[in-house]
């Protein structure tokens, strides 16, 4: 059973995007129904079957660690942060589709995940401003997920789609957009999802 | 004539401020949200803009600069404007966006907000009863009834803050306090942090698995029939479940203990950076600061206790009490007009600005620690609320500390109020507050190094 290969996650984002529901979704395949606050941080497994149905079928467990705060956290907060940071196989970047502050802020959320490894000390070195060229060098796959789609009033739109779709060009990331059902706010409909 | 040239210059001065106050909003506090009800961010300038007209006027009044008929209109109108906002615009904002967060209630908002601020009048007004603020002569609608109220409300506030700052600055600036954290102590904390995460995982591993096999069983379970068949499948799926939940419930307790040890982690950092804070040039000076300000505080505390066990209420400021002094111990002679105005004119500008950028950042500070997407526009209202009656009070006590020829405007002003009352209140709440916050204190820092050793 613990032989299984395991795939450590990423799920990050600022606070009261949805990442905490996002994962008990994708793991207990039900809607939380009363998220708090996430101290620190939270893990979820979930068990994978990687290319079901094919002759390479492997099974995994995907852990989904889903670290909380925002990025405008204290030094001490964030070199906290940094420990759970290691050895990561992808990030998913969670942004709130009602808040455009949050889709700004992954910029940041992303830099700090990623310079991990380029600061020992453990303090972010950049200056938090974007640089696209550490993104072409990066290897490590990012997903971008957009939440509350059904809080946005019909007319808005098709222009945050637009907006979404040039924030995961900027990223080079896959993009999902959670489709919400009839009844609760929160309810989302996968398409799909599969990493590299 | 001269009265239109110093309404002109007031009213730059409030679109100045108004201007400071929509910045501020802006780059400060909303930094990580959107503003999305730009109402909240025009109410909380104007309520800024308005209370730094209050302590603009106060200058003007020390320097005498523009005309006293003027000034004094520009008084009473810049109070009834402070007052109709403090008490009617925002409690009623803030009743508004509550109502709005609650979704049963979001059909009639409007309705329940009016509801909401009718139970705040109400509080309101009985807040005066138990308080000797005013005498009978009083009318039921005057505007000394407001003030009176909103001073009490306002001064609680201060001494409050004043009491807890007072104490809590030697506290942080005195590097005395800081326990001794060393690199080897944060790296096996985080080391048990992330062994805690890995028993986590493991744990739910198991959990994930067992249940999907136990999926994949029951759908070979819902295939067997006949009696025996039943029976198994009770049996079976109950020992499952019944792991399930005892796994379950050691992974909430380690999750619990994964939550502290992340505290404890950046509590750890935190005193870890302070420490080398603390050995640059900038941190020593800190630290010799604390130790003045420490002293500063006994001497508040002590004064406090001495004005209210002998019942005594200064009468003269502090500024003609040290002139005083000096022209007749010292026996230095010098133009007691000229320097007297000089000089409280610094002073009062300086509370003035220590109390501004104090509070501002106390907000601030509070605003990050406890907003959240939802609740940031109720919070910056009740901040604004907050802010607005906290200088109203400053006005109020203020008139203390300045030479008796600068209070009559405020007097004449604010009404008849009993000013005494509010400075011995202000004493009372002052001296409750810095006590507990040095028990308060006393009791985190004691607690903390035990938590330390026990690892």
């Amino acid at each position: 059973m613990a032989s299984l290969d395991r795939v450590k996650v990423l799920v990050l984002g600022d606070s009261g995007v949805g990442k905490s529901s996002l994962v008990h979704l994708i793991c207990q395949g039900q809607v939380l129904g009363n998220p708090s606050w996430t101290v620190g941080c939270s893990v979820d497994v979930r068990v994978q079957d990687y290319k079901e149905g094919t002759p390479e079928e492997k099974t995994f467990y995907i852990e989904l660690w889903d670290v909380g705060g925002s990025v405008g956290s204290s030094s001490s907060v964030k070199s906290t942060r940094a420990v759970f940071y290691n050895s990561v196989n992808g990030i998913i970047l969670v942004h709130d589709l009602t808040n455009k502050k949050s889709s700004q802020n992954l910029y940041r959320w992303s830099m700090e995940a990623l310079n991990k490894d380029s600061s020992p000390t453990g303090v972010i070195v950049s200056n938090g401003d974007y640089d696209r060229e550490q993104f072409a060098e990066n290897t490590v796959p990012l997903l971008l997920i957009g939440t509350k789609f059904d809080q946005i009033p019909e007319n808005k739109r098709s222009e945050v789609l637009t907006r979404t779709a040039f924030l995961s060009e900027d990223f080079n990331a896959e993009e999902i957009n959670l489709i919400p059902g009839f009844t609760d706010r929160k309810r989302f409909n996968f398409k799909s999802l599969h990493y590299d | 004539m001269s009265f239109l040239v110093d309404s002109v210059i007031m009213f730059t001065s409030q679109v100045l401020f108004f201007g400071f106050g929509w910045l501020f909003f802006m780059r400060q506090l909303f930094k990580d949200y959107e503003v999305r009800q730009y109402v909240v961010q025009v109410v909380f300038s104007v309520t800024f803009a308005f209370s730094c007209t209050m302590f603009e006027l106060i200058i003007f009044e020390i320097l005498g600069a523009l005309s006293s008929t003027s000034r004094y209109f520009h008084w009473k109108l810049n109070l009834y404007v402070i007052l109709l906002v403090l008490i009617f615009v925002v409690p009623f904002y803030i009743g508004y966006f509550v109502v709005s967060n609650i979704r049963l209630l979001h059909r009639q908002r409007l309705l329940f907000a009016c509801m909401v601020w009718f139970t705040f009048m109400y509080f309101f007004w009985k807040l005066g009863d138990p308080f000797p603020i005013l005498s009978p002569k009083h009318g039921i609608l005057s505007i000394e009834q407001l003030i009176s109220r909103v001073g009490v409300i306002g001064v609680t506030l201060m001494a409050l803050l004043s009491g807890f700052g007072a104490v809590n600055c030697p506290y942080t600036y005195m590097s005395y306090f800081l326990r001794n954290v060393t690199d080897s102590d944060i790296l096996a904390l985080e080391r048990r942090l992330l062994q805690t995460m890995d028993m986590i995982v493991s744990k739910k591993k198991r959990i994930a698995m067992t249940r999907r096999q136990m999926y994949q069983r029951g759908e070979d379970q819902n295939k067997q029939t006949g009696f025996w068949g039943m029976i198994k499948s009770v049996t079976s799926t109950q020992t499952g479940s019944e792991n399930l939940s005892l796994i379950q419930q050691e992974v909430d307790a380690l999750e619990e203990l994964s939550r502290q040890l992340f505290l404890e982690t950046v509590d750890l950092q935190a005193t870890k950076e302070r420490i080398e804070y603390s050995k640059t040039f900038q941190g020593k000076y800190f630290n010799f600061l604390g130790y003045f300000f420490s002293i500063y505080c006994v001497w508040k505390i002590f004064m406090a206790t001495i004005n209210i066990v002998f019942d005594r209420v200064g009468k003269t400021d502090p500024v003609t009490r040290g002139i005083e002094i000096t022209v007749n111990y010292l026996g230095i002679q010098f133009d007691v007009k000229f320097w007297s105005q000089h000089i409280s004119f610094i002073l009062v500008g300086i509370i003035i600005v220590t109390s501004i950028r104090g509070l501002l950042i106390t907000l601030t500070k509070f605003f990050y620690a406890i907003s959240s997407s939802k609740s940031s526009n109720v919070i910056v209202l009740v901040l604004a609320q907050i802010m607005g009656m906290y200088f109203v009070s400053s006005v109020l006590l203020m008139r203390m500390s300045m030479p008796l020829e600068y209070r009559s405007i405020v007097t004449e002003v604010l009404g008849e109020l009993q000013f005494n009352f509010y400075h011995r209140w202000f004493d009372v709440i002052f001296l409750v507050s810095a006590l507990s916050s040095i028990l308060f204190l006393y009791l985190a820092h004691k607690q903390a190094p035990e938590k330390h050793m026990a690892l």
